[in-house]
Formats: C-alpha cells, sequence, structure tokens
C-alpha cells in the first residue's frame, strides 16, 4: 500500500465517532430488527439484499420465503410473517450465507434469535418436528450432560408417533455398535447447573 | 506436553470408530493425549433454540475445565464441537458483556491460556505429513477418495481452513498415499441437522454429494464430520431406493484412512461399525510396504 491510500484508510478508520443524539438505533428503523439485534448481536439492518445468502442456500428450495426475503421482511418490521414462515426452522445452520455475506450479517446467528423470539412469543412452528427435535435434543443434554441418543429418538419417536420411520436404520445402528442403551452419565449435573445460572443471570 | 482431549457424545457413541482410529494414529506419531475430565456436551444442535449466554456456556464449561487441569492445547475431533468452540470464543471476542456474563456462570476466568486445535491443523503440518508419508505399512495408492470437509471446519471463515476450498484433508490423505480427486462438493452442507426430521432434505442434500463423488469417479468418501458420516454412510441404502440409483460407496473418517496406512491392525480401524463396503480400504490395500 502506498502512504497516499495509506493515510486515506487511516482517515476512513479514524472517522470522527458520531456524537449519541445523531446515532442511528436499530430500533428506529424497526422494533423487531431491534430484537433480533439484542438477542443475537446481529445489526440485519445492514443487509442490502445482494441475495449472495439465497443463492448459496443449500435448503432454499424447501423454504416458504428465501433467507434474503427473510431478512427483509425482518426489517420491515412484519414480524408475523417472519416467524410463522418455514424458514427459520428450516435453515440448516450450514453458514454458507455466513462466509460469503459482504456486510457480515451473521444470518445463522440472527435465523437463532428469530427462533427464541417465536418459541418466547408462542407462534406455531411451521416445521414442528423440527422445533421438538430442538427442544428435546437441548432437554436431553440439560438432563444427561451428555448427548443419549436413545433417548433423545425416543422422546422425538412419542412426539411424532411415526414409529416405523427410521427404524431399520436405528436397528443397523444398534446391530453395529453405534447406539449406547444407557446413558453416558460422567456429566451429570454439569448442564443442569449451567442452565438454572443462566436463567438466574438472563432475568436480570 | 500432553494434550487435552474433548471427544464429544459422538465419538463415545456413535462413532467409536473414529475416536479409536485416532487415538490410534496419535500413538503412532507420538502424541500423548489425556481426555478432559468431566467433559460435557458442546450444546450441539440444541444450541440453535439456546440462548447465546447458554450456547456459549455449554461449549467453555469444558475450555474452563482444560485449563484448571492444566492443558495448554485442547484436540477436539468432532467438526461440530470443533465449531461450537469456535463460536463460543468469537461471541465472547466481539461482546465483553457476554464474556463476563459466561464469565459469571462457570465462576472462571478464561486466561486464553488453552488453545483449541483440530487434528487436522495438525496433521497437515510438514513434519507430520513427512513422517507419516515414510512410515506406511500399507500401500493404498490404488484407493481413489474424494475429500469431504461439510460445513463446521471450513466456516465460520475465520477457522484454520479456507472457506471456500479447504485442503488440509486432501493433504493429509494424501500423505498416507491414497490418490486424492478433485471434486467440487468439499464444502457442501448433508444437512445432518435435519436427518432425524426433514430427512427428505437431508436425503437430497447427501444424494447430490454422492453423485458429485461418483462423477469424480471416487472408490470412496473421506469424511471428518459424525453428522455427515451417518448420512452418506447409514442411510446410503435409503437415498438409493429413493432415487433408484447405486452408489455402493464407502466412507470412512480421515482417521481411519491414516491408521490403515500406518498399519494399524484391523481392531483399531473399526470397519465393522459401517453400512457401505467397509472393506474396501483394505482390499484395496497393498498388503505390505511402498511399491
Amino acid at each position: 500500500m502506498n502512504n497516499q491510500a495509506k493515510a486515506l484508510q487511516e482517515k476512513v478508520v479514524s472517522a470522527p465517532t458520531v456524537p449519541a443524539e445523531f446515532e442511528i438505533h436499530p430500533e428506529e428503523v424497526s422494533q423487531f430488527s431491534d430484537s433480533v439485534k439484542k438477542l443475537s448481536n446481529v445489526d440485519i439492518n445492514a443487509c442490502y439484499q445482494c441475495r449472495k445468502c439465497t443463492s448459496g442456500c443449500p435448503v432454499a428450495y424447501a423454504m416458504d420465503y428465501t433467507p434474503a426475503q427473510i431478512l427483509q421482511a425482518a426489517r420491515l418490521g412484519l414480524k408475523d410473517l417472519v416467524l410463522g414462515s418455514a424458514t427459520i426452522w428450516l435453515c440448516a445452520a450450514c453458514e454458507t450465507c455466513v462466509a460469503r455475506c459482504p456486510q457480515d450479517v451473521n444470518l445463522v446467528n440472527a435465523m437463532d434469535a428469530m427462533r427464541a423470539i417465536a418459541l418466547s412469543e408462542g407462534y406455531k412452528p411451521k416445521e414442528a418436528e423440527v422445533a421438538d427435535f430442538y427442544r428435546y435434543s437441548l432437554g436431553n443434554i440439560e438432563l444427561f450432560g451428555r448427548m443419549y441418543e436413545m433417548g433423545l429418538m425416543g422422546r422425538l419417536k412419542l412426539a411424532t408417533r411415526k414409529f416405523r420411520k427410521d427404524m431399520s436404520l436405528g436397528l443397523g445402528l444398534f446391530k453395529r455398535g453405534k447406539l449406547s442403551l444407557i446413558p453416558d452419565l460422567g456429566a451429570l449435573g454439569v448442564t443442569l447447573r449451567i442452565r438454572s445460572r443462566v436463567r438466574k443471570s438472563e432475568k436480570k | 506436553m500432553i494434550y487435552g482431549y474433548y471427544p464429544g457424545c459422538c465419538l463415545n457413541t456413535t462413532c467409536k470408530d473414529f475416536d479409536t482410529s485416532l487415538r490410534s494414529v496419535l500413538k503412532a506419531l507420538d502424541m500423548p493425549i489425556r481426555q478432559v475430565k468431566r467433559w460435557s456436551c458442546c450444546g450441539s444442535s440444541a444450541v440453535h433454540i439456546a440462548s447465546r449466554q447458554m450456547a456459549a456456556s455449554l461449549a467453555m464449561t469444558n475450555l474452563a475445565k482444560a485449563e484448571e487441569q492444566g492443558f495448554e492445547q485442547m484436540l477436539v475431533p468432532c467438526a461440530y464441537c470443533y465449531a461450537r468452540f469456535k463460536f463460543a470464543m468469537h461471541e465472547m471476542d466481539k461482546d465483553p458483556e457476554l464474556r463476563q456474563n459466561v464469565e459469571d456462570t462457570l465462576k472462571h476466568k478464561f486466561t486464553g491460556r488453552v488453545k483449541i486445535i483440530h487434528p487436522l491443523e495438525f496433521f497437515a503440518t510438514e513434519e507430520i505429513m513427512k513422517r507419516v508419508s515414510s512410515s506406511r505399512k500399507r500401500d493404498l495408492s490404488s484407493l481413489k477418495v474424494v475429500c469431504y470437509y461439510g460445513c463446521f471446519l471450513s466456516r465460520p471463515p475465520d477457522h484454520f481452513e479456507n472457506a471456500e476450498f479447504p485442503q488440509t484433508m486432501d493433504r493429509t490423505v494424501k500423505a498416507a498415499g491414497a490418490t486424492v480427486l478433485d471434486w467440487g462438493y468439499r464444502t457442501d452442507c448433508c444437512g445432518g441437522n435435519f436427518s432425524l426430521t426433514r430427512t427428505d432434505i437431508a436425503l437430497k442434500l447427501t444424494k447430490d454429494i454422492l453423485d458429485g463423488a461418483k462423477q469424480a469417479g471416487a472408490d470412496a468418501i473421506v469424511v471428518t464430520c459424525p453428522f455427515c458420516h451417518m448420512n452418506m454412510d447409514a442411510r446410503q441404502s435409503e437415498i438409493e431406493a429413493k432415487y433408484s440409483t447405486k452408489y455402493g460407496l464407502p466412507v470412512y473418517y480421515y482417521s481411519q484412512v491414516l491408521a490403515a496406512a500406518l498399519g494399524a491392525p484391523e481392531k483399531e480401524l473399526m470397519l465393522r461399525m459401517h453400512f457401505v463396503h467397509p472393506q474396501r480400504m483394505l482390499e484395496k490395500a497393498g498388503s505390505h510396504g511402498k511399491q
């Protein structure tokens, strides 16, 4: 880099800080994008709709709204559309969009926040099984400290009542010694303790 | 120096083959490890509904234990766990308030002394690759493979790997003597999170990857993530039935390829845990020495 470019870069980087009264806060753009920011530390207002996230998204074909559409809807404050969409549950969290976003909008973290808001405000998940799976996984590791796969699969079966689905897969896994009948209790209590402390601290 | 070892839940259950073969390789390379005591689940896919503080705390409690137990480096073989650790550290660096909350939750002040490393970071160094290639006991040159990285080893982009064109596994497997082919599906998602719920999505995404491997002319796929392995190996026959096609592609962990090359006995490879043509690697292997 030559000196002139360096000087220019320094100037840009050290641009004077904006006085607080002129700072634009996300909640002025949309209340909803501010809620997302609070939970995920992601400012979705930085999105300029280039749609790189959508082009690279492996699950976009199965979604009702594309990732870029969900972002735009969230910015516009269309809360019911976003929280009632299948898209927020169909994000595979593969991070392809995160790796490619020119504006550093971490869409995976933002989707996590949208799911959390949907659950806490009582929106019925459009992909109920996916929501159940996350819920039971969390419950499973909280209870046992380490993932107990048989327990999770059993719990999921009870909820979905699709008892025949994946039966032969399960048997195959079991035959090959991939599933353990009894849970590993080597970290019993560790996660439960963390959960109760996190809850206490988040209530504050 | 003894490395801390964080197996994670999967390596204890669904992929003991990964764990056992990796330990065998580390032993052959004189890399002493000791399991971190009282390790707990990193949060896995459940964190997608947990709060940020909960997600970060679930991973970081293990790092706190590693610090307390005096380790300087902690090996994290599972790609999902590795990504959770990196995520937690990254978020805490960006957000001092989160760091404070996590430290309060865990009653531990992080010094940053323990470094998280992925085995491939270590294996893909010049020294180790030279050692592997000069101590090969089985000849794997007639085994043509493609290396599949999936999501969590290459992304988010601040990992040790290139997000769009990762190479560490290709190099490592080449050092082990296998023939590594180029292909375009190294970092495509297999749909691991949906394996048990929207199985149709997982099958479709995995099918695309298997198609890519077949087109490249591979005899086998080498992977690093337990979730990907499950989709590609255990669900392969289901995909074949659904899409009326035939792949017959065995899927190995890179540690199994390394262990095989270094002459590990069959019980340390644990190939019997696989669904699709588990023995192909050994059938194709030359009986001894380099040619």
